[in-house]
């Protein structure tokens, strides 16, 4: 399983790339085995913000509906249209073509919250083996 | 990224946090184990618990699995459905009072879809019956019914026939797809091609006594086979090895439900329940009015002559989301009723549902909306079953 260095994580599963005050957000390659084949991606409006944890989207696997949070508070700047398309990039490719949504940070200190990626893998493993 | 809890209640799976799943269930007894637990663990099985049991609900891909199915085969544990033992002298007389199909018209050797119906002809399990001899019947039944359906079988029982649940004396696999009869007849003494659908025979499986019946739930050719827990591992190891030339994978819950759902075959809980009679089930077909008295029949009549309000229907999305099991049904804006069971159809590439609607909607071509969280989302009703296989 990847936990990318220049990733964060939250405790939700949710991957994000930092770039200034821009986050790209998607889900990491955990959750996207825990969920199985995806075949469908539900995204906001470009200009729809969210607060933290709030729910931004809808990740649907063949047996299940799953809510994506947002990690931190911001603005959304851009939807990747074509992850609607072909959601089985959730599976193919979780940390590369598989983003859901570029946000504009409201408070960059928040980001200051999220695991960083040994921290991550620490908190993954934890949760597999309950 | 959590299990959306509305849809969490109506899964019957959900592999994400385990926590919800055992909170989920109403009970705090451990879940059951088949005999081939640990075998699906080692193979990297996702399990979950149904029924009461900890199965296998996929292992290589709910996607992949199912299209094993559809092209070559796929290879089920199915030890948690249950089985009851009904023979005895007044045994026929029995099961013709306590099922609703003509258990009479059976030979030896064959096997009738059927239901156990409450008096008010609603739905207490659905059922095979399997001919052994003129007194002797087994029965399979749903895992999670197993305990209801006995007692309630027994509760039924003023005849001279003996009644027993051999639950623990089974495993049941299925193998199921185009090339199962050709991969089942490497380890059989029997001639397959002598069983015609909904007949069985007793023979031998990589040596091992068993039931070896051409039965299914995915809508394909195929084979259940029913022997000795002792010999699972054995018989299960040695059906994977002896198929891997014709692509036989192992496939868990999650496809069996995808591949009932193209199939429309119901599933209790959700197609049929106590709540339906078999007329709005659309099973109207193993229901034998004509063969005299039995349990549910006075109030099939009546509702039969009273006309029904409600019929399971299908239907494919035309908007763009996935009907869940529990979504509500829209027609004109209002609630008519929730989504049984809905989901992708991975093999026919649509997202499908099935529903009950009231009887004046339920015309092949009537649009419906499935509210899909905030947003009602375009459907129409088609023909059923949505994937019938080339004969």
């Amino acid at each position: 399983m990847k936990f990318p260095e220049d990733c964060l994580f939250s405790k939700q599963h949710e991957w994000v790339k930092v770039n200034g005050d821009t986050a790209t957000v998607g889900i990491t390659d955990y959750a996207q085995k825990e969920l199985g084949d995806v075949v469908f991606v539900e995204l906001p409006k470009v200009g729809d913000t969210f607060e933290t944890n709030e729910p931004f989207g809808n990740v649907e696997s063949v047996k299940a509906v799953s809510e994506v949070f947002c990690p931190v508070a911001g603005e959304v700047l851009e939807v990747n249209q074509e992850l609607v398309n072909t959601p089985e990039w959730v599976n193919t490719d979780p940390y590369g073509d598989d983003w859901f949504i570029k946000l504009k940070v409201t408070n960059p200190e928040e980001l200051k919250e999220l695991f960083n990626s040994q921290e991550y893998e620490e908190y993954v493993a934890e949760e597999s083996a309950e | 990224m959590t299990p959306h809890s509305a849809y969490a209640r109506f899964a019957f799976s959900l592999c994400f946090a385990s926590e919800v799943i055992f909170s989920s269930m109403n009970s705090i007894s451990p879940l059951k184990k088949t005999k081939l637990n640990q075998v699906h663990k080692q193979l990297g099985a996702k399990m979950a618990e149904f029924g009461g049991w900890e199965m296998p609900i996929e292992y290589s891909g709910i996607i992949h699995e199912h299209l094993a199915v559809r092209n070559s085969a796929g290879l089920f544990d199915i030890s948690h459905m249950g089985e009851i033992i009904i023979r005895g002298p007044e045994s026929l007389g029995f099961l013709q009072k306590v099922t609703c199909n003509d258990v009479s018209r059976l030979k030896d050797g064959q096997v009738q879809y059927s239901a156990l119906l409450f008096p008010n002809g609603t739905f207490v399990d659905d059922i095979l019956v399997h001919r052994l001899s003129p007194d002797d019947y087994f029965v399979c039944v749903n895992a999670s019914n197993t305990d209801r359906d006995f007692k309630w079988i027994c509760e039924q029982n003023h005849f001279d026939a003996e009644v027993q649940d051999a639950s623990d004396q089974y495993t049941q696999l299925a193998i199921q797809g185009p090339q199962a009869g050709k991969i089942l007849q490497k380890l059989v003494n029997i001639d397959l091609t002598l069983i015609k659908y909904y007949w069985f025979q007793r023979g031998k499986v990589n040596g091992v006594e068993s039931i070896i019946s051409r039965t299914g739930y995915t809508g394909e050719d195929g084979f259940e086979i029913y022997f000795s827990p002792e010999f699972s591992k054995q018989i299960w190891t040695h059906l994977l090895e002896r198929g891997t030339a014709e692509g036989l994978l192992p496939v868990g819950l999650g496809a069996r439900n995808t591949l009932r759902l193209e199939a429309k075959m119901a599933l209790y809980g959700h197609e049929i329940s106590e709540e339906v009679a078999p007329w709005e089930a659309d099973l109207a077909w193993i229901v034998k009015m004509e063969k005299g008295e039995f349990i549910g029949r006075t109030a099939l009549l009546q509702l039969q002559q009273r006309g029904i309000d409600k019929q399971l229907v299908g239907f494919e999305m035309e908007g763009k989301g996935i009907a869940r099991d529990g979504y509500p049904v829209l027609i004109d804006g209002h609630s008519v009723g929730r989504v049984t069971s809905g989901g992708p159809a991975p093999y026919l590439r649509k997202n499908l549902g099935l529903a009950y609607v009231p009887i004046t909607h339920a015309r092949v071509g009537t649009p419906l909306d499935i509210q899909i969280r905030s947003n009602p989302v375009r459907a129409r009703i088609v023909e059923t079953p949505f994937y019938k296989r080339k004969k």
